[in-house]
């Protein structure tokens, strides 16, 4: 099996979030880069996969050269080789074009994304790959098994969830479920090793085009501060619900 | 040019996100001084669909035979029907997420989801989305000519009125790729993303047995239950109810925080809620730097004689 995972490259999840010139760029000085959350359950799964299977686990992201230790990371985990695509991405099309342009050249049976990735919670780029390069697409997998050239999804829906079947090849958008948090993989000391040799390509993309423009950041306001009432007083704070806050 | 809205439906009827879609539609037709076009997909009673208009919905294309759950043919359903529609307005929901994307890519529109806000401007889209996990607002502007909007859900008011919408129906059939095998729905429960109130628990209930409690005071109140992350790791709840920055992002007017820390990535995905109360034993958990209300206190003391009162309001 070829299976390629989306990797984004995003903020550790306990930095504070801060701006530069005029709020207008995110300020990464001092920020701890890690693997998209949601990215981290779909490398793990690719490599189940391919223990099943045999195959190949490429990881793929579009970036400069600052995201290659997140890179390293994946191939210490087990991925096979990495590429990047060196540009910083402008928004959701520019990332999905970049990726799409690429991965249309190759064989692959899987491709998995995250279902969002954590700094711009976009959402967007793993179901516009799929329309680019005219894939079945399955959002908030949580479940995933291949049976010969079948994929047996589960993946949630308002409310619930559903089980849903589709052919090889398609893309997924990955969260927690599709592998077990205890299952996840981090890397070991002979990982780390070998991701030094592994082939990590940097590819030059054919244009960098966007349709949304960032503009200006801002902090949501500071809440006041916190009205304690006594724990022998519960009636206070459901009248409070009630008359100050109206909330129900 | 009319302003196109997807309002999505659930067994047959809409929901309160479906008509914050349609509000936040009709709201940028004035801007723009144009109409509402609703696209329905599946089969919803005339009655249901009459109702559109009440919320600025001037006509509505009825697609029977179009799945929501099949993305690739609602898109291209959608795709056909926008004539010189420049705007498409969603709801940020599951099939939204689904179908946004490759519409996106059909009409080579901007596409912007999690929106807060109504554009600042009528001759340049200029929106507020909600970026990092809810730790800060971004300001994003449409570039290409055409766009698509997605509403972050309960961050926009419903606006109601009564109107008339005139109904059509396109009887187009197709089935993309994808075969839906089964659904497993938890019917009458609030979808946690939509619930105007949430009660949500975390390890300081010791164990799942506890969330009887929890489940009678959500009930009380009309709430949807959640959980912090490490409870549904060890699978006393389901995953489904994990909210935060790696589950579910909730914004409700009230979010009942018992037993919770209050940890960075837990905050993420609840800040937004606008009033916070917090329930903890000890006085220095950092939710009580972020609640509005709190009580410091045992939760197994604390949350019976909450029950107690509501009952005693009813
Ligand atoms: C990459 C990453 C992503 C993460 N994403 C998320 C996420 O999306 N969502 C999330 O929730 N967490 C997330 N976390 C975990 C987060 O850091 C915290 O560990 C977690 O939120 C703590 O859960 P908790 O508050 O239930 O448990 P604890 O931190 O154990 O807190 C329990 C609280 O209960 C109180 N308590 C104990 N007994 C009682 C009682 N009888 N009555 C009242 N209060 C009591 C205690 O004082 C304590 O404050 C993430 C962590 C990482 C590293």
């Amino acid at each position: 099996m070829n299976i390629v995972v989306c990797i984004s490259s995003v903020p550790d999840t306990t930095s504070k979030i801060n701006f530069t010139d005029n709020n207008s760029k995110f300020d990464s000085n001092g920020v701890q880069f890690v693997i998209n959350p949601y990215d981290e359950f779909g490398l793990t799964k690719a490599m189940m996969l391919k223990e099943k299977y045999g195959g190949n686990v490429t990881v793929i992201t579009v970036g400069d050269i600052s995201v290659e230790p997140v890179m390293r990371k994946a191939l210490a985990i087990g991925a096979d080789n990495a590429v990047r695509i060196n540009t910083s991405p402008l928004d959701s099309y520019s990332t999905a074009s970049a990726i799409a342009n690429y991965l249309k050249e190759n064989e692959i049976d899987l491709i998995i994304a995250g279902k969002e990735s954590s700094d711009y919670n976009g959402g967007a780029v793993p179901g516009m790959i799929a329309e680019l390069m005219n894939l079945p697409f399955i959002n908030a997998c949580i479940g995933l098994e291949i049976e010969n050239n079948t994929a047996r999804l589960i993946r949630e829906i308002d409310g619930g969830q559903e089980k849903v079947s589709t052919n090889l090849p398609c893309i997924i958008g990955g969260q927690k479920g599709l592998v077990n948090e205890s299952d996840l993989r981090i890397p070991n000391m002979r990982g780390i090793m070998q991701a030094r040799s592994k082939p990590l390509d940097v590819i030059e993309p054919e244009s960098n085009e966007n349709l949304v423009e960032s503009n200006i950041f801002e902090k949501p306001d500071a809440k006041n501060a916190c009205k304690l009432i006594d724990a022998n007083n519960v009636s206070e704070l459901i009248s409070l619900l009630q008359n100050e806050a109206k909330v129900i | 040019m009319s302003i196109l809205v997807y309002t999505e439906s659930w067994n047959g009827s809409f929901r309160k996100s479906t008509f914050e879609a349609v509000s936040y539609a009709s709201e940028t037709a004035k801007l723009l001084s144009t109409d509402v076009v609703a696209i329905s997909l599946g089969n919803v009673p005339n009655e249901e669909l009459e109702k559109l208009g009440n919320y600025g919905v001037n006509k509505v294309i009825s697609c029977e035979k179009i799945n929501k759950e099949d993305a690739e043919s609602a898109a291209e359903i959608m795709h056909n029907l926008i004539n010189d529609s420049n705007i498409f307005i969603f709801s940020n929901t599951y099939s939204a997420k689904m179908i946004a994307p490759r519409l996106s890519i059909k009409m080579k529109a901007g596409l912007i989801t999690n929106i807060i806000s109504l554009s600042e401007d009528s001759s340049l889209l200029k929106v507020k989305r909600k970026a990092f996990s809810s730790k800060a607002i971004e300001t994003v502007v449409v570039k290409s000519e055409k766009a698509i909007l997605s509403i972050a859900p309960n961050s926009f008011k419903v606006i109601e009125n009564s109107g008339m919408c005139e109904i059509t129906k396109n009887d187009t059939i197709k089935t993309g790729r994808i075969t839906v095998e089964g659904q497993e729905t938890s019917s009458g429960k609030i979808s946690l993303s939509e619930a105007e109130i949430v009660v949500s628990a975390g390890r300081g209930l010791k164990g799942p047995e506890n969330w009887t409690m929890i489940e009678e005071l959500a009930d009380l109140l009309g709430a949807a239950t959640a959980c912090s992350k490490p409870v549904s790791d060890i699978g006393w709840r389901p995953h489904s109810e994990h909210v935060g920055q790696t589950g579910k992002v909730v914004a409700p007017n009230l979010y009942i925080a018992i037993g919770i820390s209050g940890a960075i990535q837990h905050l993420a995905g609840v800040n937004s809620s606008k009033i916070m109360v917090a329930i903890n034993t000890d006085p220095e958990a950092p939710f009580f730097k972020a609640a509005n209300y709190g009580i410091v206190g045992d939760a197994f003391d604390v949350i019976p004689k909450m029950i107690e009162e509501l009952k005693k309001t009813k």
